[in-house]
């Protein structure tokens, strides 16, 4: 395996408080990374920086040998809230996306990629409605097909799925891992839901509670795939690892939080390896 | 919550609230029976119709506006002598003006608006300018407009011009500058660039702003070019109701009130139509 992403010692303050500090991971091609933490511990703004959106206040994050210097079609990001623009089409929307890739293509060539990657997702019957008419579930499927049409090395995904209901949620998170599977995406992802996290995720990286928030474990997923909803506790290990990442959100992110034991290195957070 | 009321109650409301205020106002300013001394005849030939009706121009009845209207709307774009044009030909060159005043200022207002909206710099640093042009009165322009174009009829357009830029600047800029920044994130992210993230997302999402400010602006313009043709003269409808002043004509005021009553309800559904094209809802 090869890491596609480094994330050096990255780092965000304001004056008289530390956010978080000395983060360092590395994200491997092909690999699916979850990041968990509690509100405020700066989830977001690394998901940010990543993304090129926003600026680490210390350290320097490296995409394929090269250090980021801003947001890029490389890194395609799902937001939060879908982030759909309302005065367009789900085609149109997709499609805006695909003449930004292709800027060469013509009209018809980019509804043809546009479509396409609605099919992908689902949609093909719903493109031309525009997200006022579309359900929860389906704009942040449009979100999904316009991330995924621009092809990028990495996936970043902002709790995509934390405004829709358990059901439709469900659905999504089974819909993201086939795609992300199939098309050996690399993607990274934030959420607080950990059983989320053990159905997507390769690796978990847990985060104490902020300010001076940092990495303090991260656990190996090696759950076999292809991992499905129903069956997922049914699966031998899955209790274990389940239980090792419930007791971080509850009991472990406070009490590891503030300053990091004298054998910690931020470099090489200690590694739990569960679920296999 | 006010239910809704069925169209044709509403309808008919109006209609005999109208039939109850024109029969009232018919009513009302019928002559009274000639009483008083007869006016000696020399004397009433002197002052013409005048004479005949005490000394003083009636208040038309809407019969006699009506006849009047009919009149007037037989032949509307006539053009006997710089005094004498059809009311339709006054209405076409106040039009013109509301035309040319207000595409040029949405020319320069939508653009300005757009670079305001986004630089936080350049919004505050125009912000005390346009804060004190914006509440003059566009006739207090008039003189300067007379004293530096020295054309009335160019004059009135940059009197139009400066009363419907203001709106339409606010407007875009506020428009443009509460664009939802996950759309901007969604451009950046995307490597839109800056002449596509303009044309394709601020646009479109600060459009339906835009328009409320055009409509603004277009009612204001309406409203002030019927009082800078009375000031510069010439052609216009403006211009029209005040020689009918003079010539005491009345019932051709309130035909010309009715008139640019219907052509500022006209522009305002015009642009509440495009408005009405570029809306968006979430």
């Amino acid at each position: 395996m090869t890491r596609i992403v480094s994330v050096e010692g990255i780092a965000r303050r304001f004056p008289g408080l530390t956010v978080f500090q000395d983060v360092w991971f590395g994200i491997e091609r092909g690999e699916f990374v979850c990041l968990v933490g509690h509100s405020g511990c700066g989830k977001t703004t690394i998901l940010n920086i990543l993304a090129g959106l926003d600026r680490p206040d210390a350290g320097n994050i490296v995409v394929d040998g090269m250090e980021i210097t801003g947001p890029s079609l490389d890194r395609a990001v799902i937001f939060q809230g879908h982030a759909l623009m309302p005065w367009l089409s789900a085609e149109a929307n997709v499609g805006f996306a695909v003449s930004c890739r292709n800027p060469g293509w013509g009209k018809s060539k980019v509804r043809d990629a546009a479509r396409a990657a609605l099919a992908k997702v689902g949609l093909t019957d719903a493109a031309a409605r525009k997200p006022s008419q579309l359900s929860g579930g389906m704009k942040q499927r449009v979100g999904i097909a316009r991330a995924l049409s621009v092809e990028p090395k990495l996936l970043l995904m902002d709790e995509p799925f934390s405004a829709l209901d358990a059901l439709t949620r469900g659905s999504l998170q089974e819909e993201v891992s086939r795609l992300v599977t199939e098309a050996g995406q690399t993607a990274f992802m934030i959420t607080h839901d950990v059983d989320e996290a053990i159905l997507l995720a390769d690796r978990i990286l847990l985060m104490t509670n902020g300010p001076q928030a940092r990495v303090a474990e991260v656990v190996h997923n090696h759950l076999p795939r292809p991992r499905i909803r129903a069956d997922l506790h049914h699966m031998p290990g899955y209790h274990p690892l389940r239980d090792h990442i419930m007791d971080f959100p509850i009991t472990r992110s406070r009490t590891l939080a503030g300053t990091a034991p004298a054998d910690y290195d931020a470099r090489n957070p200690p590694a739990v390896h569960l679920g296999g | 919550m006010p239910q809704k009321v069925p169209f044709w109650r509403s309808a008919l409301l109006s209609l005999a609230l109208l039939v109850l205020f024109l029969g009232a106002w018919e009513i009302a300013v019928r002559p009274p029976a000639a009483t008083g001394p007869a006016l000696d005849p020399e004397y009433a030939a002197l002052l013409g119709q005048a004479a005949q009706q005490g000394q003083q121009t009636p208040m038309p009845a809407p019969s006699d506006i009506a006849k009047r209207l009919v009149e007037l709307l037989s032949d509307p774009f006539h053009r006997r002598g710089t005094n004498d044009q059809g009311i339709g030909l006054q209405i076409a060159w106040s039009l013109w003006r509301v035309m040319v005043g207000f595409l040029i200022a949405a020319a320069v207002a939508i653009p300005l608006g757009f670079v305001i909206g986004m630089s936080p710099l350049l919004n505050a640093a125009l912000n005390p300018f346009i804060q004190v042009l914006r509440p003059v009165s566009p006739l207090a322009w008039m003189p300067l407009a007379l004293y530096t174009i020295k054309d009335s009829s160019i004059s009135s357009i940059f009197v139009i011009f400066i009363c419907s830029v203001w709106p339409m600047l606010l407007n875009t800029a506020f428009g443009v500058a509460s664009v939802r920044r996950e759309w901007l994130n969604v451009a950046r992210t995307l490597e839109a660039g800056r002449w596509r993230t303009a044309m394709r997302v601020i646009l479109p999402a600060a459009a339906p702003t835009i328009l409320t400010g055009m409509r603004i602006s277009i009612g204001i313009a309406w409203l002030v070019i019927v009082a800078a043709e009375m000031l510069v003269g010439g052609t216009g409808i403006g211009y029209w109701v005040w020689n009918q002043w003079n010539n005491l004509s009345i019932a051709d005021i309130i035909i010309a009130i009715l008139m640019i009553g219907l052509v500022g309800l006209a522009l305002d559904r015009l642009l509440g139509a495009i408005a009405q094209a570029v809306a968006w809802q979430e």
